[in-house]
């Protein structure tokens, strides 16, 4: 069971919200070729280890935020609001 | 290879079991080989043993950073079923359960395949419906499915629940669907593929590719250097992390699909029961045991292990359904991380690297795709191109944007 500290109700079981895959991915304009449009569209980053990530506290608050966790232990090592730059994360 | 035999377990049974032999070699890693394939799962070792069978390719190493079916292969459900939606999937995983119905046979290794039906539930009129519209495409595949009345469910399995919060209300069966042994598959190709003179190399992981001129040359390893002409991945979740280090990117995410057993009881299922809507599947092994997975968990891991929310989620959906299970203890629980596509289609064939193939994307369903598997990739490595099956499952497939979304892929729904 993950409890993740979100950002604006304070710590809750990983029940409450959902998962939505990469954080800080961005959309390309209309000219790109197909195969950078395929790889904005379906390649995730998928690491073993640190992932930046984003979650949904939908049945809490319903807000948007940033998680930075660990693949392979679970551990959150941070928690950050849309907008905001990945910090930096000392493994 | 020493044949098996009913001979051969009686004269060893009246030597006390004292003088069976190692079945496969423990080599060390010779400096060079024709073809690299890594992983020593179900998939990885199937291409070995069909490339040197049916293509005459000796040279071949096959290396494993853990020990034989660690991974997936002894992770899973033990699922085999060719009742998918598109032609592309029916033809390809119909292969694959012609080629596990002789696979005892063709191995001289009782994989212990159980025909006993693949029973799908659903729980509405409408979901009833789009069950017709699927069990008429895989009819039109030319793969067996028969419709199922609520009261046939019951006379399959008797201890179902008709009345639960989603009442039964009718279903589908594919009737040469089944269980089979995992490990005995996987064993059954390591001594097979061994018995043809392949390398099976365990705690050896594989750390980087030599790749020059966009062309593999090797794998630099935890135990040195091998080169090789060809290099195949075949690493179920952990599909990602190598794609990465050969420096191309996958639509792939991995995640952690768990599975649990209990505690062994007298043959009370003989059948593969699975409902989509409630997010379960279940059998029961020749153990006794009753096997028990559901979906896989929500977010990435590479950890191995399930979380509780799925499980009580899985466990509750089971006894919703057959209450008369309430009493069990589950045994163990395990989980094995998958490698899942946005289409839920395996991604199989080239790369972007010249010599380099990839065989991934499994997501919950490698299992019963091991024969075929490892037939198609053989093909592919032997000639440089696609085996005529899997020519659709490429890699290439998202960037033309052709993709082949089989929600049937899992078996539930995700």
């Amino acid at each position: 069971m993950l409890r993740i500290p979100c950002p604006h109700c304070g710590t809750r079981d990983e029940v409450e919200f959902h998962w939505h895959g990469d954080a800080h991915v961005i959309r390309p304009g209309p000219e790109v070729s197909d195969a950078e449009w395929s790889d904005y569209l379906f390649n995730q980053n998928n690491p073993k280890g640190l992932h930046y990530e984003r979650w949904c506290h939908t049945f809490g608050c319903g807000q948007w935020f940033n998680v930075a966790r660990d693949t392979v232990t679970h551990e959150i090592h941070a928690v950050y609001r849309m907008g905001e730059s990945p910090p930096d994360i000392d493994q | 290879m020493k044949g098996y035999s009913t001979f051969s377990l009686i004269r060893n049974a009246l030597g006390g079991h004292r003088f069976w032999k190692p079945v496969w070699r423990t080599p060390e890693p010779k400096d060079s080989y024709d073809v690299v394939i890594i992983g020593a799962g179900g998939q990885g070792l199937a291409t070995a043993y069909y490339l040197a069978r049916k293509y005459g390719i000796k040279n071949i190493a096959v290396l494993e950073k853990g020990f034989i079916g660690g991974g997936n292969t002894g992770r899973n459900t033990q699922v085999t079923r060719s009742n998918y939606f598109w032609p592309q999937s029916s033809a390809f995983f119909d292969h694959s359960l012609k080629l596990y119905e002789t696979l005892s046979l063709d191995l001289n290794f009782n994989v212990m395949l159980s025909q006993r039906g693949v029973l799908n539930l659903v729980h509405s009129h409408h979901e009833f419906e789009g069950l017709r519209r699927w069990a008429n495409a895989i009819r039109i595949n030319g793969v067996d499915t028969d419709i199922v009345t609520a009261a046939e469910v019951k006379e399959i399995v008797p201890l179902i629940n008709m009345n639960s919060r989603f009442p039964v209300h009718g279903g589908s069966i594919q009737r040469r669907g089944g269980i089979s042994r995992h490990d005995a598959v996987v064993w059954a190709y390591a001594r097979a593929a061994d018995a043809h003179g392949v390398d099976i190399i365990q705690q050896c992981e594989v750390m980087e590719f030599a790749i020059s001129n966009g062309k593999v040359t090797g794998v630099e390893t935890t135990l040195g250097k091998i080169s090789a002409n060809q290099v195949s991945i075949a690493v179920a979740g952990h599909t990602g992390v190598l794609a990465g280090k050969a420096g191309f990117r996958v639509p792939i995410t991995s995640m952690g699909l768990q599975a649990m057993v209990s505690e062994p009881i007298k043959p009370c299922l003989d059948t593969m029961l699975t409902s989509p809507v409630i997010h379960m599947y279940v059998s029961q092994s020749d153990r006794g045991e009753i096997v028990l997975g559901g979906g896989a968990d929500v977010y990435t891991s590479y950890a191995q292990r399930g979380g509780i929310p799925l499980l009580e989620e899985n466990v509750a959906a089971l006894l919703e359904l057959i209450p008369a299970f309430s009493r069990l203890r589950l045994m163990r629980q395990w989980s094995g991380i998958v490698d899942i596509t946005p289409d839920t289609t395996p991604i199989m064939g080239m790369t972007p690297v010249q010599n380099l193939y990839i065989s991934g994307g499994w997501g919950t369903g490698g299992y019963k795709a091991i024969p075929a598997g490892g037939d198609t990739m053989a093909y592919t490595i032997a000639n440089d191109e696609p085996h005529s099956l899997i020519t659709d499952f490429g890699l290439d497939r998202f960037e033309r944007g052709v993709l082949i979304d089989e929600g049937a892929a899992s078996g539930v729904s995700h």
